[in-house]
């Protein structure tokens, strides 16, 4: 036998931003949120801030277990609640860059109510949606963005309700960015973050990825590589689309891009501002950035 | 017909032979396969239901409460978070009086985030007016839905079946499913004496002056304290019809027992082969597994302590700052009753750390050999 020359152990290029101690993690192979936590921890090599100022938060779920791995300050919530902890994180400390990392059925489902008066706020935050269209982490159950006709283990003849349009819904409450990729976009995905960490005020990245022992299973999809091929021949880039276009229907076509990014006063900036105006000289602004 | 299946079919299955009209449910590790098996009986027919899949457990159970008000039967399952988000609601079904049935898994609540079993989750909601069934076995799981369908829609009282995670929700077991034509014998169609109809309009839970208020909690606690009665009543009814009888407590080899294990949900037949060890080593010992936590059965839990020389209670659970919380109830039930039994309590087995024989072993070891225990909570297996 050979005497095995000792090479330095291969490194993970996204090591320094794991707990290391937490891997390996639960995703199944071909699942697509690891590559979302690709792109977000290349955007943060990309951008010049303060790591130390960044929070993350997530809620339950599959996508839920990404506040669990990432080496930033970071705080796993109970179901649906990521954006009121987030919230909470960015009025006591608005110094923070707060990032909201969780899925569909978390932030839409039982968190739906705190999506929308969060965008309505304009609070200052970036949400990334990972969307698998389906609860996954409880066993594959309709979700309110599972597309109609598709098969769930709660839906087992066919989905009849009609989903959500994350990005619809975003731009309808008031988000200042909106944009939506696959998992397949990944560079388009990691400059979109970037984007949103830059912007002030509420945006929302949504990332449909494959769920490929549930969702795809079920619905005999195939595997990671051919939903790939499926986003690959059917997202469709439209950058600025009207968002009342952007239903995803079952294996359809999917508009993807950068939909909205406009300017409107943040929650912080809207109550100074008003408060000012009522008190005058009285009031001391709260948490304003330079 | 007798089938494998786990503890959450068997939820699925007692709510599908009780006829359950309104099914509304939101999935939660270690629930879901209850919900899953349910829509599909619900999509194939099987069950004659409707089934919402709602976006949280507050919604489901306001569902199931709006469903119930009408006049159908509900049935939800959930656990530990999901339950702690039901609260609210929970009020809302007792208070009420619409007889809701839930199955809940016993689950830890978080943080840190658990998917294992305790009973944290179902007895922090021990004061809402619901009525607790703890279950040991699958058959057991079955059996009490049906039975609780039954007891709630006699008394307009909701009730909460209750297994543990994991060690029952996902265990298969061999269960006799009843006849369904001898169900519908046990459990005629719920016909409520008020409900909510256009033919006869009425309104349901306005603004209650202190007037009324008082008198409305007063006639639940009343109709509460006729349950154990009931349940005995209904558990030989079932024995009657289906071979089983169901009844408020699980005693074995209690009669002449001078130690006696208190315990509950699967640690219950844990408890049995400690139970054997002694017996076999000529120590007099007995288990009396609680089947029934709300209503409390104060008659029949001191008929058969207050026989014992010392009581070892082991909880699955703790009140902080208290002790565990089956503990201060058998205290609570066995104050003022002859002599001055020494009411032993043991924690173990928090957030699904396993409870084995051993682990009665040692409960049973420190029992024989303190005259009275040395603390209110006696550890079992804690890393100190």
């Amino acid at each position: 036998m050979t005497k095995e020359t000792e090479r330095p152990e291969p490194k993970n290029p996204v090591e320094d931003f794991l707990r290391m101690d937490r891997i390996p993690h639960i995703w199944c192979s071909g699942c697509g949120i690891g590559v979302v936590v690709s792109s977000f921890t290349d955007a943060l090599r990309k951008s010049s801030f303060d790591l130390n100022k960044l929070a993350i938060v997530s809620g339950i779920g599959c996508t839920g277990r990404v506040a669990g791995y990432i080496k930033l300050d970071s705080f796993h919530s109970t179901h649906g609640r990521p954006i009121p902890f987030a919230t909470g994180l960015k009025l006591a400390n608005p110094e923070l860059k707060v990032v909201v990392f969780s899925g569909d059925g978390d932030i839409f489902g039982i968190g739906g109510n705190h999506f929308i008066h969060a965008a309505r706020r304009n609070m200052d935050m970036v949400v990334i949606c990972v969307n698998n269209f389906n609860y996954a982490m409880t066993g594959g159950q309709v979700a309110p963005t599972s597309p109609t006709d598709a098969n769930l283990s709660t839906a087992p003849y066919g989905n009849f309700e009609h989903p959500f349009s994350l990005p619809y819904l975003a731009d309808a409450c008031g988000a200042s960015y909106v944009a939506r990729w696959t998992c397949l976009h990944i560079r388009r995905v990691t400059k979109s973050i970037q984007e949103a960490l830059d912007k002030k005020g509420f945006s929302l990245i949504e990332v449909i990825a494959p769920c490929v022992t549930l969702y795809a299973r079920r619905n005999r999809l195939g595997d990671g590589l051919n939903l790939l091929k499926y986003y690959y021949d059917n997202s469709v880039i439209q950058h600025g689309a009207d968002t009342r276009t952007l239903d995803i229907g079952y294996q359809g076509k999917m508009i993807v891009g950068k939909f909205i990014d406009r300017e409107r006063p943040t929650f912080l900036e809207s109550m100074n501002t008003h408060m000012k105006k009522a008190l005058g000289d009285k009031y001391v602004p709260y948490g304003e950035q330079p | 017909m007798k089938k494998v299946m786990m503890g959450n079919h068997a939820l699925s299955y007692g709510a599908m032979l009780s006829r359950a009209q309104v099914i509304a449910a939101y999935p939660i590790t270690p629930q879901t396969q209850v919900v899953e098996l349910l829509s599909e009986m619900c999509a194939d027919k099987t069950l004659n239901a409707k089934f919402i899949k709602v976006e949280s457990e507050h919604s489901a159970m306001a569902a199931c409460i709006g469903a119930s008000i009408t006049g159908a039967r509900t049935f939800t399952a959930t656990s530990a978070q999901g339950l702690a988000l039901m609260h609210e609601l929970l009020h809302w079904a007792s208070g009420g009086r619409l007889p809701v049935v839930m199955g809940n898994i016993n689950r830890s609540m978080a943080p840190g985030w658990s998917i294992w079993t305790d009973q944290n989750d179902s007895l922090s909601e021990r004061d809402t007016g619901w009525m607790q069934f703890y279950c040991a076995s699958n058959q057991e799981v079955l059996d009490t839905v049906i039975q609780a369908f039954k007891v709630s829609e006699t008394l307009a009282i909701p009730s909460m079946v209750i297994l543990d995670a994991f060690t029952l929700s996902h265990t298969y077991e061999v269960v006799d499913i009843p006849d369904k034509a001898k169900v519908d014998e046990y459990l005629p169609p719920f016909k409520p004496p008020y409900r909510l109809t256009p033919d006869d309009p009425h309104a349901f839970n306005g603004l209650t002056s202190p007037e009324h208020y008082f008198e409305l909690r007063y006639k639940l606690q009343k109709d509460m304290e006729k349950v154990p009665a009931l349940i005995e009543e209904t558990g030989r009814e079932y024995e009657k019809l289906f071979g089983r009888y169901l009844g408020l407590v699980d005693d074995y080899l209690c009669d002449d027992a001078e130690i006696i294990l208190v315990t509950s949900g699967t640690a219950g037949y844990t408890a049995r082969v400690a139970v054997d060890e002694l017996r076999g080593s000529g120590v007099k010992a007995g288990n009396l597994r609680m089947k029934v936590f709300r209503p409390f059965p104060f008659e029949v839990v001191q008929r058969i302590l207050k026989r014992a020389k010392k009581v070892a209670v082991v909880d699955r659970n703790i009140s902080y700052g208290h002790h565990g919380i089956f503990a201060q109830e058998v205290k609570s039930a066995l104050y003022g009753q002859a002599g001055d039994i020494p009411v032993f309590g043991f924690i173990a087995g928090l957030g699904g750390r396993d409870i084995t024989p051993a682990s009665f072993r040692e409960v049973v070891d420190y029992t024989l050999s303190h005259d009275i225990p040395e603390d209110n909570i006696l550890w079992i297996g804690v890393k100190k």
